[in-house]
């Protein structure tokens, strides 16, 4: 079909005629529409993940085991009894909701699906109806996982208990033979079909549908990070997906695929883990870079520094993700030298890394810069992420990591890059995007105390994690030890801090929704340079019927 | 004066058997027990040099930027976007940070995991080389598998076998499971950390540890040894570990492996060749009551002081 005629087609359309609400929302195929709902979706099942990590923290802010035995039946004993097996299915569902249905849904399907076709110049996703349907999939995932809460998992009670990673035999017949452990497996492979529609959907969308003018080396940097975020999901998801159904068919149709006394070996289900899981990491956190590029770009009023060394940075982590899994594995028994080149390899990582860290920096070298609400939280981001990063090349080494493997280390280590990296990218391109998205400005001091709040609330959770981790406390306890008290109860007054901060998150938007302040089209000035600023906010229901042509200056 | 000295090291010692065990409030890694843990000491310390070094770096360059280059002392944004120095500069400079970390790293690493060769270290060995220990090395291996089961430790010892052929064997269960009827926490018994049957390993000999377990994935750990290695069911792993002063030392299961996954710690009694003697022959005869009775006080060295207690 020319050109020409499609504008003609859609020339009906410029009055932004939008469809009923059932229609509009049930069956959107509309990449905005479809935005909004995965961010309502994340933001659903981030209240329900962050509900759950806050009564991990109740229970470890004083010893023995006491405020879960309130959720559980039973009295005395027995209720502790059952309150043990509560708690590890409180870390087994607060990791699996936060990843595959908050950061992911948040970050690809909301941020992505709302900006990528605006920041490459596309009128919408190349496969509209497939949007939908990943949309779909991922909340019948989420039901999945909240019924398999509610069903029984072993003798010990309901719900799966195995920590997120799912490792059998405590995932297998042995561990955990109810269906909660068979619900987990569904949900996640449903989950996993709906990530694999969106990431061929992004690939082809990015590939494909970039305004005349715009080539790859032009494309902004959130488009390169879902483009290569894309390709991950694309590659390690059927690795898990495959994990999976081995695991599905060892529990109910008699295969010995990770049995041990049947000849199987559950260290190959670990290494099939990892070779998804590591990339995941990266999944979720590579959005984020992309993210804090604009921002820093546009509260700078600067160009990008090196563009292409970020872009290309990008394409390096991804690729090195794919050969480092190994090291969540160093005290399996693996051999010896496998061991040395995972250590080499996953140190490699930094460099990349280092790289994205210093250009942001010298991208605001020499920039007037402005600090609303979106730079903080970038800024932010940066000097924790930076904090995630070095742990991240201290558990690089086995030999420090047989120690440090399984203890809080890795805890603080991971929610540094993820809890304050990912979370801290996602609330930055919320108020970044904000108005662009809603249509009204948001509370400038209520964004700020939110930040605030926010920062000083997470780190002194996290923060400590490190001494107790070093010290020797274990993951995943219900109970700790004598001597690692202390602490666990300053971590847990920091969730308090963070409460009140969500309470103020949560205070900011219902503001921004009741005033209702006019949006501007582009509220951030001449910092502001992709495409998604020249139209209005909220951008027409349907625009660029005209595609615009990137003319050829500059990176982006 | 030298008795004295005698006297406070060993009241040293007798500090650090006691100090295996997590610290409130402590910052850091346990006190090393073995030569493994405190290379680790080492490297940790090293490699936090850097770490930190970086950290300050970009807190340092962030307070730059936001101080100099605001809106208000910086109005007019300049425009470049590439700088090929700075760039090639922040991606070699980190490269030999990674580089002089891996230089430690690696030795280190084939130190913990590659089982020392006994004979060679009795013969050859230096006896000045902090490393290798030639004497211990003369009486060779000494072997106890650690299998994990839900919720104890079962610890056997192959080089003790019976007139039947079995190996000397028992269970090590947890005092403490969280329930109302668990005995009170004491300086001896500490909360989540006691068992009934401790595992008794002599100082100054090189324990060969095997994990294997019987159900779910286990991991069995010291922290002031430095070692920790999964029990996985239909698998046997194995490391070493020597421990040079005599104490009682505590770990935990490390892998998520069910209800009591909290409630199944690690107590292993370092006590003196001749006492452990006395404790293997009294297992032997299958009286655990006396043979943990044998070892509830735990015996001086000796001779004096071992090196890691005097570097502490």
């Amino acid at each position: 079909m020319p050109m020409d005629e499609i504008t003609l087609d859609q020339a009906g359309q410029e009055h932004d005629h939008k469809p009923g609400f059932f229609t509009r929302w049930f069956f959107s195929t509309n990449h905005k529409d479809i935005g909004t709902l995965y961010l309502i979706f994340a933001l659903i099942a981030g209240i329900i993940g962050y509900a759950l990590s806050g009564l991990i923290r109740w229970e470890l802010a004083e010893p023995g085991i006491g405020p879960l035995t309130m959720f559980v039946a039973g009295e005395g004993d027995a209720a502790v009894e059952a309150a043990k097996h509560f708690y590890n299915t409180v870390i087994t569902y607060h990791g699996l909701i936060m990843i595959f249905f908050m950061v992911m849904p948040a970050l690809i399907g909301g941020f992505g699906n709302w900006f990528v076709p605006l920041m490459i110049g596309a009128p919408d996703m190349a496969f509209p109806r497939m949007n939908n349907i990943s949309f779909w999939l991922t909340a019948a995932a989420f039901i999945l996982l909240m019924i398999s809460m509610f069903v029984p998992g072993g003798s010990a009670g309901n719900g799966f208990g195995g920590g997120w990673v799912l490792y059998p035999p405590l995932s297998g017949l042995k561990g955990h033979p109810g269906p909660a452990m068979d619900l987990v497996i569904l949900s996640l492979h449903t989950a996993g079909i709906a990530s694999i529609l969106g990431a061929i959907n992004f690939i082809v969308t990015i590939l494909n549908m970039r305004a005349p003018g715009m080539t790859i080396h032009k494309m902004p940097l959130f488009a390169w990070s879902m483009l290569i975020t894309a390709i991950l999901l694309l590659l390690a998801l059927p690795v898990l997906a495959g994990a999976l159904t081995m695991l599905l068919t060892d529990r109910n149709f008699g295969s010995q695929f990770f049995v041990p006394e049947g000849g199987g070996d559950p260290v190959m289900f670990q290494h099939l883990f990892w070779f998804f899981g590591h990339p995941e990491v990266y999944i979720m956190i590579l959005p984020a870079f992309g993210i804090i590029s604009h921002i820093v770009s546009t509260f700078s009023r600067k160009p990008i520094f090196g563009y292409l060394g970020m872009a290309y940075a990008m394409v390096a982590i991804g690729f090195i993700g794919f050969i480092v899994w190994a090291h969540h594995m160093y005290t399996v028994g693996m051999n010896l030298d496998l061991k040395a080149y995972f250590v080499a390899a996953t140190m490699v990582i930094a460099v990349p890394t280092g790289i994205k860290i210093f250009s942001w920096i010298a991208t605001m070298w020499g920039g007037s810069i402005e600090f609303k609400v979106p730079m903080l939280w970038a800024i932010g981001f940066i000097f924790l992420f930076t904090i995630g990063g070095v742990t991240g090349v201290m558990l690089a080494n086995a030999g420090i990591d047989h120690i440090l493997h399984d203890t809080y280390y890795v805890v603080a280590h991971f929610h540094y890059v993820l809890s304050l990296g990912a979370v801290f990218g996602l609330f930055a391109a919320w108020y970044y995007w904000f108005e662009k998205m809603f249509g009204v400005k948001y509370n400038e001091r209520i964004g700020q105390v939110h930040f605030w709040l926010m920062f000083v609330g997470s780190n002194v959770i996290f923060f400590p994690q490190h001494f107790l981790g070093l010290h020797g406390a274990p993951r995943r306890y219900v109970d700790m030890a004598e001597g690692f008290q202390m602490w666990n109860a300053v971590s847990s007054w920091g969730y308090v801090i963070t409460l009140v901060a969500t309470a103020v998150f949560f205070v900011g938007l219902v503001e921004a929704m009741v005033r209702r302040r006019k949006a501007e089209a582009n509220p951030w000035g001449e910092g502001a340079t992709t495409l998604e600023w020249t139209l209005s906010s909220p951008p027409p229901f349907h625009q660029f019927n005209t595609l615009p042509v990137v003319k050829s200056e500059g990176g982006h | 004066m030298r008795a004295l000295l005698t006297l406070l090291l060993t009241g040293l010692a007798a500090g650090t058997a006691h100090a295996a065990r997590p610290e409130e409030g402590a910052l850091g890694l346990q006190p090393a027990a073995t030569r493994i843990m405190e290379r680790l000491h080492f490297f940790h310390g090293f490699v936090m040099v850097f770490l930190t070094a970086v950290v300050i770096l970009v807190l340092g360059l962030l307070v730059w930027v936001m101080v100099r280059y605001n809106r208000k002392s910086n109005d007019e944004p300049r425009r470049f976007s590439h700088n090929t120095l700075v760039e090639v500069v922040w991606t070699v400079v980190p490269v030999v940070i990674l580089v002089l970390i891996a230089i430690p790293s690696f030795p280190n690493l084939y130190y913990q995991d590659a089982e020392p060769d006994l004979d060679k270290i009795a013969q050859s060995g230096d006896l000045d080389d902090p490393n290798v220990y030639p004497e211990a090395a003369e009486k060779g291996w000494l072997t106890v598998k650690a299998q994990g089961n839900q919720w104890n430790w079962t610890y056997q010892y192959p080089d003790f076998v019976d007139d039947a052929g079995y190996a000397m064997e028992f269970v090590s269960n947890p005092l403490h499971v969280g329930l109302s009827d668990d005995p009170a926490h004491t300086q001896d018994a500490p909360r989540n950390l006691a068992v009934d049957y401790p595992m008794v390993v002599p100082a100054n000999r090189y324990i060969r540890y095997q994990t294997t377990a019987s159900d779910v994935i286990h991991s069995w750990t010291v922290p002031s040894f430095g070692v920790k290695t999964d029990a996985i069911p239909g698998k046997l792993n194995q490391g070493w570990f020597l421990v040079e002063e005599p104490g009682v030392y505590y770990g935990q299961c490390s892998e998520l492996c069910g209800v009591n996954h909290a409630f199944m710690p690690i107590e292993v009694r370092v006590v003196p060749e001749d006492q452990f003697d006395r404790w293997a022959e009294t297992m032997m005869e299958g009286d655990y009551d006396a043979a943990a009775e044998i070892v509830a006080e735990i015996e001086p060295l000796d001779e004096e002081a071992t090196r890691l207690a005097a570097a502490q």
